[in-house]
């Protein structure tokens, strides 16, 4: 296996787009990707695209194709393009293919891309498209919604370990402040802990504030062997682990409701890869669909002791100048989740910060930084390592 | 809509109406929703139908205020997790007092209407729960 390295990045504003489609949103990713990669189209030896549901979102399948045909690489260059499709955790799952096919040689300059396109449905459609990330047969069919798994999921949290709606709430109002830094961010408004607590209530226990937007908006990294990064970069970043688990489908059949087994194990996997721990990792972007995520998220990966992950949210442990920085980017919550691209925005998170391209969420002497992808309710976990040093 | 198509529904309908999931007769363990193939035994399990008893317990439970496209009319409505007594945990619904609820209490199953596709379509049954 090759070492494999990050040499370009591109993320485009995340929001509400009325005026771009979906192929324009990942052709921008795509071309800025490139542009700041410096290679060419004649170099591009493949293309993985995270898309969670085209056919759902805008009624358009064969996504790959279509990105590929509309960023010029398909009618003459004939580029293969791969849609990978994971839930929530498309664009993550799209890195790992990436990086999968860079590292084994097959081939050299390769894109991972992630879009969603979600707000040419009305909201109600489109939370339907994304309860089908749950088990549509016995989780839908009886009215689950995902803020009412992520709920049940919050409510056992507080049962068990006294999690409290204050301590789910500090994880909003830091990934608001740190969003206000984020040129791309959805949301720039600081928000408090007493707005959080008086906004509607969407599931008992989570408020809108617990729950993270729907958002159009492509990222998309140029990735290529570590041998040769320099050739292309002076700040290539480095993929020292990448890993994925599954789950249950249903949150039901999981063995501990408050544990995110398959997050653990990619975690696990990704620390045995990288000969690395817990306490190696400089900064996190972590999947925070929901406050409660982010709290079962850093204990899961282990930051927080199982059952502490509010109460160390809310001490600001995970603050930019906290002990392990989280969601520097404003997370999923601020920054915006189009589903599709949410795993590939982190990379690029981690990437602007250990570049020291980070602005004022800038975290000082950022080396190594991890991400966390979830799809569902936690059927699927994928996780990196980056690191400025190879 | 959360909606199904009339065989999708159908296909399953004894399971959803009557509680029947199925059981490994090599390792013992019961399934509710029903697995034709066993996680623990896989290719080496014995799989039977069974019929639970339908006595279980609240795991945990949320009130859904925003509703699943299709259940607007029924907010707000309690979605829980209930734990058989033979083991298996399944998502339903407990009719009843939201006051009511609590982490551990007892509940006994009843046959309801789940939803409707739309205003002439099929009307889905199943299974919710009420305090026992």
């Amino acid at each position: 296996m090759r070492d494999v390295a990050i040499i370009g990045v591109k993320n485009t504003v995340f929001g509400e787009q009325w005026d771009r489609s979906i192929r324009d949103l990942v052709v921008e990713a795509g071309v800025g990707a490139v542009g700041d990669a410096g290679v060419t189209g004649e170099k591009i030896d493949s293309m993985f695209v995270g898309n969670m549901s085209g056919g759902q979102f805008v009624e358009q399948e064969h996504i790959g194709a279509l990105i590929a045909d509309y960023s010029g690489l398909a009618k003459n260059l004939h580029v293969p393009s791969t849609r990978v499709e994971a839930a929530c955790a498309s664009g993550g799952l799209a890195l790992r293919q990436g990086i999968y096919s860079v590292a084994s040689g097959m081939d050299d300059i390769v894109i991972a891309a992630g879009v969603e396109k979600m707000t040419d449905v009305p909201s109600p459609k489109a939370s339907t498209a994304l309860a089908a990330a749950a088990d549509r047969e016995w989780e839908g069919i009886m009215g689950a919604t995902f803020p009412g798994l992520y709920a049940m999921i919050a409510r056992m949290h507080m049962h068990k370990y006294g999690t409290t709606s204050e301590q789910l709430a500090a994880a909003a109002v830091k990934n608001h402040h740190n969003g206000q830094f984020n040129p791309i961010a959805q949301y720039k408004n600081k928000i408090t802990i007493e707005s959080v607590l008086k906004s509607i209530m969407v599931a008992d226990p989570l408020h809108i504030f617990d729950c993270s937007p729907i958002t159009d908006g492509a990222s998309a990294v140029v990735l290529a062997p570590a041998d040769v990064a320099h050739e292309y970069t002076d700040t290539p970043i480095y993929v020292k682990a990448t890993a994925q688990a599954s789950d249950t489908i249903a949150l039901h059949d999981r063995r501990d409701i408050t544990t995110l087994d398959a997050s653990v194990v990619a975690g696990k996997r990704a620390y045995e890869m990288a000969k690395m721990k817990p306490e190696d990792i400089d900064l996190v972007e972590v999947h925070d669909c929901f406050t409660i995520a982010e709290i079962c998220a850093i204990e899961d990966l282990g930051f927080a002791k199982k059952g502490e992950g509010g109460k160390v949210t809310i001490d600001g442990e995970t603050a930019i100048g906290g002990r392990i920085p989280v969601n520097t980017s404003g997370g999923l919550k601020a920054c915006g989740h189009p589903v599709g691209a949410t795993g590939v925005k982190q990379a690029i998170e981690i990437v602007e910060q250990l570049r020291g391209e980070a602005g004022k969420r800038q975290v000082d002497g950022a080396e190594i930084g991890m991400t966390h992808n979830v799809g569902g309710s936690g059927a699927t976990a994928v996780v990196h390592i980056f690191s400025r040093n190879r | 809509m959360i909606t199904m198509s009339v065989p999708r529904f159908w296909r399953k309908q004894i399971a959803r109406y009557n509680l029947v999931g199925t059981h490994c007769k090599q390792c013992g363990e019961y399934f509710y929703p029903p697995r034709n193939v066993c996680p623990a035994c896989r290719r080496e399990g014995e799989i039977e139908d069974f019929k639970f008893s339908g006595k279980g317990e609240l795991v945990t439970y949320t009130v859904i205020h925003t509703a699943a496209e299709g259940f607007e009319g029924q907010t707000p409505y309690v979605l829980a997790i209930v734990q058989l007594e033979e083991g298996p945990r399944l998502t339903t619904q407990i009719v009843g007092d939201v006051e009511d609820m609590s982490i551990g209490m007892k509940v006994k199953p009843v046959f309801r209407k789940l939803g409707q596709s739309g205003e002439r379509g099929m009307i889905y049954y199943g299974t919710k729960f009420v305090p026992a």
